[in-house]
């Protein structure tokens, strides 16, 4: 099969086991477990294919694998759509297989296959557990199976389907088609629970939240497409010609170029889906979903989409770039990124929920990646992109499987605690040893543990760009993050596998089962040495041993291959002093929390932890600003004022005057001239006749009297008139 | 010779008398015979006319033998009516037969 062929079927089979879940074997879980991770499996081994021969071929980056077909006409022009891997979309094809094959068989035992069905589950609500009995007679609680099993593959396999679309698309227009795939995907499984309010609110949060970033980005790409008249990437990101125009064509606001306000506006799109500041609200909450849509969201497609998209654009973004000089898009990003990256990393050190924490983290390494793009790192972008993940991904399928162990102990116990909160757990790395180690993995990999991690590369080569570019305050901001994310990393792994249990269920939490370990396992390899492929040649004793193939490979999809940094010790150092000193920190100030106690840091950070616990107040301000402005307008202004005063009142005024006008016609003309004209011909001839009865006896006589008289009459009126007429 | 209004008068004397049988006669029966008076004055008329204005043509006879006829006709038709509803009622007196009016 030609590659281009192979490409095009790639996102195929999860979009069909999407169907066929849908329509007919809903009603066997196996059978629809087994399409769609079969589906994802076939959708993995065609991305593995597609990616050795692109690794082999010489010169990717000037003939990737391309093709596309006219889709619909526009006027003069036709929309194209198509494939495109290029070294770029190669490396991502390569982490979302992986990363979403992973997430497939992980669902399996996150949503307890093989176990009896709940008690009291109901659909839209998680499962509760089941009863069992054994053969000494003894009851005990166990995990139940998710009561809408099928739906749930159906539908991430939907997103499967988006996510490869997008990727392996090469235009605009169809990465737009499988970004908001995605984004409906999300918002069913978000809601996925829809009994629970919280999950309901979620759902619609983060719809409309990423609704706003969409429709600006949609502008965007219209912008661009009646600028150029094509969407497609190789056209327009690997053209200088059409790069130059766009930079050089004022766009007419603000002093913008075209490239920048199309950058901008496409920016906003991944400031929406990527969850960046402000439009960063919708993420944490999305956690009211199951865990591997969790995972999926934050590491394998949504938000990776949102990066990937900027990565995409950055040849347009950066048009008029030169050394020293940003442009506005990459300002904007730049600030933008950093800011979010340490702003977020401050709420994840307050929040206690497991998944939270991960959440905020997310938010905070998208920010690395939309800083490392702002500052020209376009490599280093990619490859924080494509290290996070991995460990991300891990680390969130570790939380799940934690939170499951978590559950499993809870059951058994009887306890009413919360499965999901850290304080109540504590010395999991003996119950769940195979988690605690990829988590540990996954995690050390986040805080940038150095040498071993592929977090410890990625993030050593953004702020290396960041300190090689000169752009100090870009690089004191991620130092910071860096530094709080080993922190919170280390409380979080602190707080839950080490030191003691502190509740009864921790002490009966229970390893989960070999289809959620397995993913755990093979995604902390890849948590390893993802970042090998990326080791800058000049790094003290290991540089240059393993080429620095990534930097070669995915720069080529630029025009302009970048230069690797030179090399400095500053950034290094201040990478191990972070990420080691995080880490420690957080050793230090957790190690010891014991049952029932309060965080740590409450005390001497005062009111800031407060501001911290509440994420900045930020849910507050939206409430405030938008969300209740909303409310307003609609109730009182739209509602009550519009439609029940204005509209409303126009309309009975209308019935009022026509009801006056009405009577008036009908009092003055319908009744008396109408009516009575007939009234009067009725009544008249009715009369007339009565009058004129006695005529009609029936005797002859009487008749031909008549006739005589009438004859006579008209005789004598005719006589009078022939005589007096001459 | 007798002078034409002589003729003229009787016809119309006579007339006026088969009109009063017509009119002031309960009997249906004597109706008839009426209108037998009536039409035979107007044939008198018709062959005094004939006689005294127009003797060369035959136009006064033919009518008067078409009077005749139709008259012959038109008894033959009312004595017949007038037994059938004599049949049916029990009267021939024209005051009570007034099933015209329905």
């Amino acid at each position: 099969m030609s590659t281009e062929l192979l490409i095009w079927l790639l996102p195929l089979p999860p979009l069909l086991a999407f169907f066929f879940v849908i329509l007919f074997t809903n009603r066997s879980k196996a059978l629809s477990h087994t399409l769609a991770v079969g589906a994802a499996l076939l959708s993995w081994l065609g991305s593995m294919i597609v990616f050795i021969r692109a690794i082999q071929q010489p010169h990717f980056g000037e003939h990737p694998f391309e093709m596309s077909i006219p889709w619909f006409p526009t006027g003069e022009t036709a929309f194209q759509i198509g494939i495109l891997i290029d070294p770029l979309s190669a490396v991502t094809l390569f982490f979302v297989a992986w990363t979403v094959l992973m997430i497939f068989i992980y669902s399996v035992g996150y949503n307890n296959f093989g176990q009896p069905k709940g008690d009291h589950d109901l659909p839209g609500l998680p499962p509760h557990g089941a009863t069992l009995t054994d053969e000494h007679g003894h009851s005990h609680k166990v995990p139940s199976i998710e009561p809408m099993y099928a739906r749930f593959f159906a539908f991430i396999g939907l997103f499967a389907f988006g996510m490869y679309t997008l990727v392996i698309s090469n235009n605009l227009l169809t990465l737009f088609v499988g970004w908001e795939i995605m984004g409906l995907c999300s918002y069913l499984l978000i809601g996925f629970w829809y009994a629970k309010p919280s999950a309901r609110a979620a759902m619609i949060k983060a719809f409309i939240t990423t609704r706003v970033g969409d429709v600006f980005m949609l502008i965007g790409i219209a912008y661009l497409y009646s600028q150029t008249g094509t969407l497609s990437y190789r056209e327009i990101f690997y053209n200088e010609e059409v790069l130059h125009t766009l930079a050089t064509t004022s766009s007419g606001l603000l002093g913008l170029s075209a490239a920048a306000m199309i950058g901008i506006l496409l920016f906003i799109g991944t400031i929406g889906k990527s969850a960046q500041w402000p439009l960063h609200v919708w993420l944490p909450d999305a956690m009211e979903g199951p865990t591997p849509v969790s995972a999926m969201i934050h590491a394998a497609a949504m938000v990776s989409a949102g990066v990937y998209m900027v990565i995409r654009a950055y040849p347009l973004l950066s048009a008029g770039y030169e050394h020293g000089h940003l442009t506005q898009p990459m300002m904007l990003m730049a600030f933008i990124g950093a800011f979010t990256a340490l702003f977020s990393a401050t709420i994840a050190v307050a929040q206690n929920d497991i998944k939270r924490v991960l959440a905020y983290s997310t938010i905070s390494q998208l920010g690395y990646m939309i800083a490392a793009l702002g500052i020209g790192g376009f490599v280093a972008a990619a490859f924080h992109l494509i290290t996070h993940a991995f460990f991300k991904a891990l680390l969130f399928l570790g939380s799940g499987s934690v939170i499951h162990g978590m559950e499993h102990g809870v059951l058994h116990t009887g306890e009413h605690i919360d499965p999901q909160d850290m304080y109540n757990m504590g010395g999991l790395r003996k119950k769940m040893p195979v988690t605690f180690w990829t988590f540990l993995i996954g995690g050390l990999a986040l805080s940038g543990f150095p040498l071993v991690t592929a977090g410890f590369w990625s993030k050593d080569e953004i702020l290396a760009d960041a300190w090689g570019h000169g752009h100090i305050a870009v690089f004191i901001v991620l130092a910071l993050a860096a530094l709080l994310t080993a922190f919170y990393t280390m409380r979080q792994i602190t707080l839950t596998f080490l030191g003691k249990p502190r509740t009864e269920a921790a002490k009966h939490a229970q390893e989960t089962k070999w289809t959620m370990t397995l993913p755990l396992v093979i995604l902390a390899v890849f948590a390893v040495s993802a970042g090998w492929v990326g080791i800058p040649k000049e790094f003290p004793l290991i540089g240059g041993s393993i080429p620095n193939w990534f930097h070669d490979f995915v720069g080529g999809t630029l025009l302009e291959h970048p230069e690797a940094v030179t090399f400095s010790y500053i950034p290094l150092l201040t990478s191990l002093v972070v990420a080691l000193g995080g880490l420690y920190l957080g050793w230090v100030v957790y190690r010891k929390v014991s049952a029932g106690a309060k965080d740590p840091l409450q005390a001497p950070l005062g009111s800031v932890y407060t501001l911290l616990k509440n994420k900045y107040y930020f849910d507050e301000l939206y409430d405030k600003v938008f969300v209740q402005p909303a409310y307003w307008l609609s109730e009182t202004f739209a509602y009550l004022f519009i439609d029940r005063k204005i509209i409303d009142g126009i309309l009975h005024w209308v019935a009022y005057v026509s009801s006056i006008i009405g009577t008036f016609l009908r009092n003055y003309i319908d009744k008396p001239i109408i009516n009575g004209s007939g009234d009067f011909v009725g009544e008249g001839t009715k009369r007339l006749g009565r009058g004129m009865r006695f005529i009609q006896s029936g005797k002859v006589q009487q008749y031909m009297i008549v006739a005589l008289v009438s004859l006579a009459a008209f005789s004598v009126l005719f006589y009078y008139l022939l005589s007096t007429t001459p | 010779m007798i002078p034409l209004s002589w003729y003229l008068v009787f016809s119309a004397a006579l007339f006026a008398i088969g009109l009063f049988g017509v009119l002031a006669r309960k009997n249906a029966v004597a109706i008839l015979i009426g209108i037998e008076l009536m039409l035979n004055s107007v044939n008198i008329n018709l062959v005094a006319f004939w006689r005294y204005i127009a003797p060369d043509g035959i136009s006064g006879q033919a009518f008067a033998v078409i009077v005749f006829a139709v008259a012959a006709a038109e008894v033959a038709v009312g004595l017949a009516l007038i037994i059938s509803i004599y049949r049916r009622r029990g009267t021939i007196a024209a005051e009570e037969i007034d099933m015209l009016k329905f």
